[in-house]
């Protein structure tokens, strides 16, 4: 399986590409919109500020033809961690509207004073998963994965949200919906959770 | 629920992994990849590689070698040691990195840990103090060989770091360091007072019983070095590391 990763902005791009290719598949950064024809799945992911993000996609030319990619329903799609925020409507931290192929927001995470409780949300959580879904099983072992948030995606429909993590509140630690499916925590640094995670994304098919 | 992380320090010196106790007499213990790959499979919570040479001889961190570590953590990889500017800490994370720990540059100009985390958010970017005990038991900064004392008084750099948006602080107990015999419970509970934003509490783990007391003192997350290298009253090279359920027994009881 042949896995594009848009270079859309510095981030952890080399732990995404080792993930896969230690879960079997190969990913390659892609720098042209044009390269994407040649790949069979999809993965946006960075660190950063939402309207960074979302000015890189644009002045790169990916909105429009990764948008094409998640309507057609055909090529699976995973954001992680800011690449999952992208997928949104909006988000608080910024101004600039996200790709919309989810409809929800993105606000800042809200702790109760005195509760001890920190922003952002960082460390290993573990994760309910709330529904069958292509990348995260629904039995067996208890899964814990990396997070490093300090805003949290709030879906309008129960049915997107794929798992919650606990965090003074339930936050999306992932959701999605057809082809498109987002992760607010990191696979990549998540150790066999993630690895299984990723095995389960390249064998997905839509 | 959020986990208290446990997190394995190592100490690189000349490209080789070293221990020191109290911050002196580096004993070689190995190769630092192996090390790196054990831990790996042992699913340690996150990993800090600190090279202890690198600000002191005014070297730059050995990018090289760090993205052979990167390589091969499947977790959260923090790397401390020579880092000077944005640019440098820029190439770390494209190589990898999640976070890079700021001690001596920021000591100078705190203003770098806010460039950083201006740049790639406050959670990338960690700032590190060494904190010894005087003789008559007042704490005060440690600095290293040649470079000039620091006058503030300890917890007001840590505000000011955390003022310039670090978003994690390292306290390293420089007395308990490598001796395995407890951690400084008041110097972490002093720490934590009024701190926004986690505190790793370095210095003294030997047992299980130490990492629950630094917790208990407030601190997100406890670093161990010797205890994660050292095996028996000889000190004999071995690596381990707490199985995932031993410390979910200790911590979340």
């Amino acid at each position: 399986m042949h896995v594009a990763i848009p270079a859309i902005q510095c981030g952890n791009f080399a732990s995404v590409v080792n993930i896969i290719s230690k879960a079997g598949g190969t990913a390659r950064l892609i720098h042209d919109p044009k390269e994407l024809e040649g790949f069979d799945r999809v993965i946006l992911a960075g660190v950063g500020a939402f309207d960074f993000g979302m000015a890189c996609l644009e002045e790169g030319g990916w909105i429009e033809p990764l948008d094409r990619l998640a309507r057609g329903g055909r090529v699976p799609i995973l954001g992680i961690c800011l690449g999952m925020q992208l997928l949104c409507r909006r988000s608080d931290e910024g101004v600039r509207p996200g790709l919309g192929w989810i409809p929800a927001d993105v606000l800042r995470i809200e702790v109760e004073p005195g509760s001890g409780l920190k922003v952002p949300h960082m460390g290993w959580n573990t994760v309910k998963v709330m529904r069958p879904n292509p990348i995260m099983p629904m039995d067996g072992e208890e899964q814990r994965y990396y997070f490093v948030h300090s805003f949290h995606a709030v879906c309008d429909e129960p049915s997107d949200v794929i798992a919650t993590a606990l965090h003074g509140q339930p936050l999306t630690a992932a959701l999605g919906r057809a082809n498109v499916m987002g992760v607010q925590f990191h696979p990549e640094k998540s150790h066999r959770f993630g690895l299984a995670l990723m095995r389960r994304f390249l064998e997905w098919t839509c | 629920m959020l986990k208290r992380r446990v997190i394995p320090c190592l100490l690189l010196k000349d490209g080789g992994l070293v221990k020191t106790t109290r911050f002196s007499d580096p004993v070689y213990v190995g190769d630092p990849i192996n090390a790196i790959r054990i831990f790996n499979d042992k699913e340690v919570d996150e990993l800090m590689v600190l090279d202890i040479e690198a600000s002191r001889r005014g070297r730059e961190p050995d990018f090289g070698l760090i993205e052979q570590f990167a390589g091969e953590c499947f977790m959260p990889l923090c790397y401390g040691g020579g880092i000077r500017t944005v640019e440098q800490a820029q190439r770390l994370f494209a190589l990898g990195v999640e976070k890079v720990c700021i001690q001596s540059a920021g000591l100078e100009d705190m203003s770098l840990i806010r460039r950083i985390a201006d740049r790639f958010g406050s959670q990338s970017v960690l700032f590190s103090l060494d904190v010894r005990k005087g003789l008559l038991g007042g704490r005060s900064v440690h600095r290293h060989a040649g470079s000039r004392a620091e006058s503030r008084a300890w917890r007001s750099v840590i505000d000011d770091a955390v003022r310039h948006g670090a978003g994690e602080i390292v306290l390293n107990a420089v007395d308990r360091d490598g001796t395995m015999k407890g951690v400084d419970v008041d110097l972490i509970r002093k720490g934590c007072e009024e701190l926004s934003v986690p505190l790793v509490a370095v210095g003294g783990v030997g047992s299980l019983a130490d990492i629950r007391k630094a917790v208990d003192a407030g601190a997100s997350a406890v670093g161990v070095g010797a205890w994660f290298v050292f095996y028996g009253p000889h000190r004999a090279v071995l690596i381990t590391y707490p199985r995932y359920d031993e410390l979910v027994a200790l911590l979340e009881s």
